[in-house]
Order: structure tokens, then sequence, then C-alpha cells
């Protein structure tokens, strides 16, 4: 698996909580080594021993831990690459929803090695949708479900999020919008450094 | 549109009758111009390339360049060109940037006019910049979008495959700074008897150095090529570490020169006897193809026990004095340092 994941939690560990904090990761979880390169490869278990090691370190219960993850990866401000990304997806919060199914093929454009899980939306009608996704690790739903909270924010849409019962098919996260334009939202300029 | 005529080369058959909106919609890029050459309308987005310039009832020539197919100056050509794939620009005032240019694709008939769909082609990413334009100005079909994603995706990628190369570069080269082997010989490197000849000098152990200087190497090298004198070097550095213990450190600090530390050992007729049967060895030739590298070494060796307060450039200074000596004697001889030599 690419360290892109593990890069995130990386990011999210030193911005929050400081390199000290990383560096007890680090130790904690046993890498031998004290940085990811998002574009190498590693063994899937070592994602589970830094979360385990971030959890542990910072007394949180995963899910939380994660979902906050999931936000940072798009509200950050030295970061807004991943969020003009997923704001290509469409005009509106909703369409940005619909383009969560092509998001792996969007992905395997850019980077042939990067494997999402497979995204399904249900549309239910009356503002009430359900995203599965067939997470690649324990809990990864939760950091898609943080990221859906940043990006509703960044569109401006007024939405209630919960992580449903997992079926088999995977996670599922149920999705409430109850206002699309409830606040300005924040800018997208297709042309990228004009906004 | 809707008063065409369907007429052109081949594209008489069933006519489709459109509103002027529903054709905004579906080419937000278009000029409808009439059989004058008269911008009669156009679609949303290139009024809002033309930014605020009027281009209804403005002369098509006199607004848009021709720039291929050559020679496309009027109506009669443009009609000429159906089909074609034409290259086009905006013309602007002489202060003006130039202005936009487009790809653009020309059919209708001689009494309606013609209709000219335009697209940015491969400038698009400047273009989208330049003009401000959305995902509103783009027709839902349109690729562009996706187009401008995967520039971006592009562009974090390389910037992140080049953050990478970078963090490689400065591993490698410190990575290098931090050998201690030289990959030639695969013996210790100047740095690593540095390191080891510093070591001794604080430690309590008595210990020797022996500095060798090859006798003819240059010959072999100069005669033979370089490969030669790297395999003569490689044959020096497996006789140089089968002749000496293991816990001593044989470095090549220069092309043909080697450093020998020997801890523990002072004793001079060991030593002596100890270089000797180096020298002996590689006064063996040594084969290279279908020649014999005749090859030979000076020794000049000091030992720790000579100084009150043994200093590790002074040790090497003086194991090089002695070496000279050697070369001096005649080659292939072996003489231990002392302080007569040094006024000599």
């Amino acid at each position: 698996m690419l360290g892109l994941i593990n890069r995130a939690l990386e990011n999210f560990v030193k911005e929050r909580h400081g390199m000290a904090t990383w560096r007890r990761v680090v130790a904690r979880a046993g890498l031998g080594f004290d940085s990811f390169e998002p574009l190498l490869m590693y063994d899937a278990p070592l994602t589970d021993a830094v979360i385990a090691a971030i959890c542990n370190e910072l007394q949180r219960p995963r899910e939380t831990v994660l979902e906050d993850v999931g936000t940072a990866l798009v509200s950050h401000r030295s970061r807004h690459g991943l969020r003009r990304l997923l704001r290509f997806g469409g005009v509106s919060f909703v369409d940005f929803l619909h383009s969560l199914e092509e998001l792996p093929d969007r992905a395997r454009l850019a980077l042939p090695d990067l494997s999402l899980p497979g995204l399904r939306l249900e549309d239910l009608g009356a503002g009430q949708f359900n995203l599965v996704a067939r997470p690649p690790f324990a809990g990864a739903g939760f950091i898609l479900m943080g990221l859906l909270r940043a990006m509703a924010d960044d569109y401006g849409a007024l939405v209630l999020l919960d992580m449903a019962v997992q079926t088999a098919e995977g996670e599922v996260i149920s999705i409430h919008l109850l206002d699309e334009a409830h606040a300005e939202g924040r800018p997208f300029d297709l042309a990228l450094g004009a906004a | 549109m809707d008063d065409g005529q369907g007429t052109a080369g081949g594209m008489r058959g069933r006519r489709v009758t459109l509103a002027a909106a529903a054709l905004d919609r579906l080419m937000p890029m278009h000029l409808h111009l009439d059989a004058g050459g008269r911008i009669r309308g156009h679609g949303p987005t290139l009024g809002k390339i033309a930014a605020g310039a009027p281009l209804l009832g403005q002369d098509f020539f006199a607004l848009f360049e021709v720039r291929r197919p050559a020679g496309v100056q009027a109506m009669a050509d443009l009609a000429a060109r159906q089909g074609a794939r034409l290259h086009l620009a905006l013309r602007l005032g002489a202060d003006q940037a130039p202005g936009a240019e487009f790809r653009g694709l020309a059919l209708g008939d001689a009494e309606a006019g013609l209709v000219i769909n335009l697209s940015f082609g491969i400038g698009v990413v400047e273009a989208v910049g330049r003009h401000g334009l959305t995902d509103a100005d783009f027709a839902a079909t349109d690729l562009t979008v996706e187009m401008l994603y995967l520039v971006e995706a592009k562009r974090a990628v390389l910037g992140e495959l080049q953050r990478l190369n970078h963090r490689l570069q400065g591993a490698k080269s410190e990575a290098e700074e931090q050998a201690l082997t030289d990959t030639l010989t695969g013996l210790r490197n100047r740095r690593a008897l540095d390191h080891g000849l510093g070591q001794a000098v604080a430690g309590p152990v008595p210990f020797a150095v022996m500095h060798l200087d090859l006798d003819r190497f240059k010959a072999v090298n100069d005669t033979l090529g370089h490969a030669a004198g790297d395999q003569v070097l490689r044959c020096v550095a497996q006789v140089l570490s089968a002749e000496t213990r293991a816990g001593d450190l044989v470095a090549r600090v220069g092309g043909d020169e080697f450093v020998i530390l020997l801890p523990g050992l002072v004793d001079r007729a060991v030593l002596t006897a100890v270089a000797e049967r180096i020298v002996a060895a590689l006064s063996v030739p040594i084969p290279f193809e279908d020649h014999l590298c005749q090859i030979g070494v000076s020794v000049g060796l000091t030992v720790s026990t000579c100084y009150e307060a043994p200093d590790a450039d002074r040790m090497l200074q003086d194991a090089d004095t002695a070496l000279y000596a050697a070369k001096r004697a005649g080659r292939g001889r072996v003489v231990i340092f002392s302080p007569d030599l040094a006024m000599g």
C-alpha cells in the first residue's frame, strides 16, 4: 500500500500534537524509521500499528482520531491540493457526493498504484444518502466521514453524518443533507492559484 | 441555425431546429455567421472571453484570424473548409496582449451562413485561468474540467516525486560522506583511517603505522589502461588483507598509496617481517588479460612507542618520511622511521 495514508497520519500527529508526540508514536509502533514517504509502498499492517500507537499515545478512541485525520486532510491550510482535486468532482455538494463513485478511477488516472476502495452512493431521496465503502483497514470509513464533513463545510452545505451498521458490502456512512446552501462555502476557481 | 438549409456537401438530409439558447448550452463557444461573414450570434463563454468587446454584428474576419489552413480570408474560403480543423485566434489592438487561440470546426451553408464551434485545444489550462472560466462555462459533456483535474493531480504527484528525489539525493550524499569503504578495493578509506588512528592515539594500546606506495604503478596505468590499473589495485588489496591480521586496519588513501594501522604490534623485527612478506608477495607479476603487470612496493613505518605523546598527523608524516627514504634507497625496501631520517 502506498505511504499516502501513513503520511497523512504522520502529518496529522505532527501538526496537531508536535514532533515529540510523533517520535513517541514511532517508538511505540516500532517503525525503525521516522517518516513515511507518500509514494513508496509499505506493508499494510504498518498502518494498523501506527493507528494503534497514535490512539494509545493520545488516549483517544480510534473512531474520533481517524475522523479528525479525514477532516485535516482537506481543511488544513497548508494543504489545499486534495481539497481542490475533490472540488473538481462537482459544483454542488450533491454533485460531489455522486462524483465519489468515480473517485477510485480518478485517483488511478493520477497514480496507477493508488487503489482506493470502491465507493457506492445510494440516493434514498429527500436528501438521504448512504455511502458504502469497503475499507482497506478497520476504521478507514471514519477517515472518509471526516473528509465528507470538511467537504460539506467547503461547499457550504449543512449535513448530518453517521456511521451506520456495517454490512457485508462494507462500512456504511449515512448522509442527511439538510440544506445544500446553508452557508457561503469556500470559493473554487478552476484555475490553480486564482483562489 | 433554425433557418439553415443543411445543404453543404454531404450534409443534405434530416434537419434539426434548435433555439439559440439550446445551441448556447450545447456549444457555449460557438459563433453563428451570416452569409456575409457578420457575427449573428455566439455562445456565452465566447462572450466572456471577448471580455466586453462587442461581437454581435462584427465582421468575423476583422475579429478573428484563421492561421491554418492558410489563405482563409473570406466566407467563401471558410465555406470551402467545412468539416476541416481550423486554427484561429482573436485579433486584438496593437497595445493588447495576443488574443486567445482556438481550434475550430465550421459547418453550415451559403444562405444561412456558418456555425463555427471553438475549443481551446492544448492551451486550455492557461485559457481557463486567464479568462476566469468556471464549470458552467463548459458544456456538461465537455471533458475540460477532467483535463484540468488531471493537470492538477499530475502536478501534485510530480511535486511529491521531486520532494522524494530530493530527500533520496540528500540521503545518498550523506551516506557517501559517511562511507568508510574504498569502493574500488573494498579496503577502508581515508576517513576510516583517520577515525581508527584517532582512536589508537587516544587509547592505551601501542601500535604501528605502515605507509606503502606502489612502484611502477603509473607505468601499468599508462601502458595497459585504467582497467589494468584497477585490477592491480584489487590484487594489492587482497595481498594486504591476507598478510595482515583481522584487527589491523588496511586503508587505501590515494591512487596507489596504502596505510596499515597495526594495533598492539611494535616489535620492529616482527613489523619488518610483515612488511617484507608484503614486498615479496607484490614482487610477483600480476596477470591482466594477456599481460603480466610487474609492480612492487616500498614501505615506511613508525611505531607509537617512539613518541612521548603519539600524534596521528605526526606519525603519518614520519611514516611518509620513512617511505621516502625507502624509495630513495632503491625500490622494494622497508624502512623504519628514526629521528635522523627526518634530519637528512
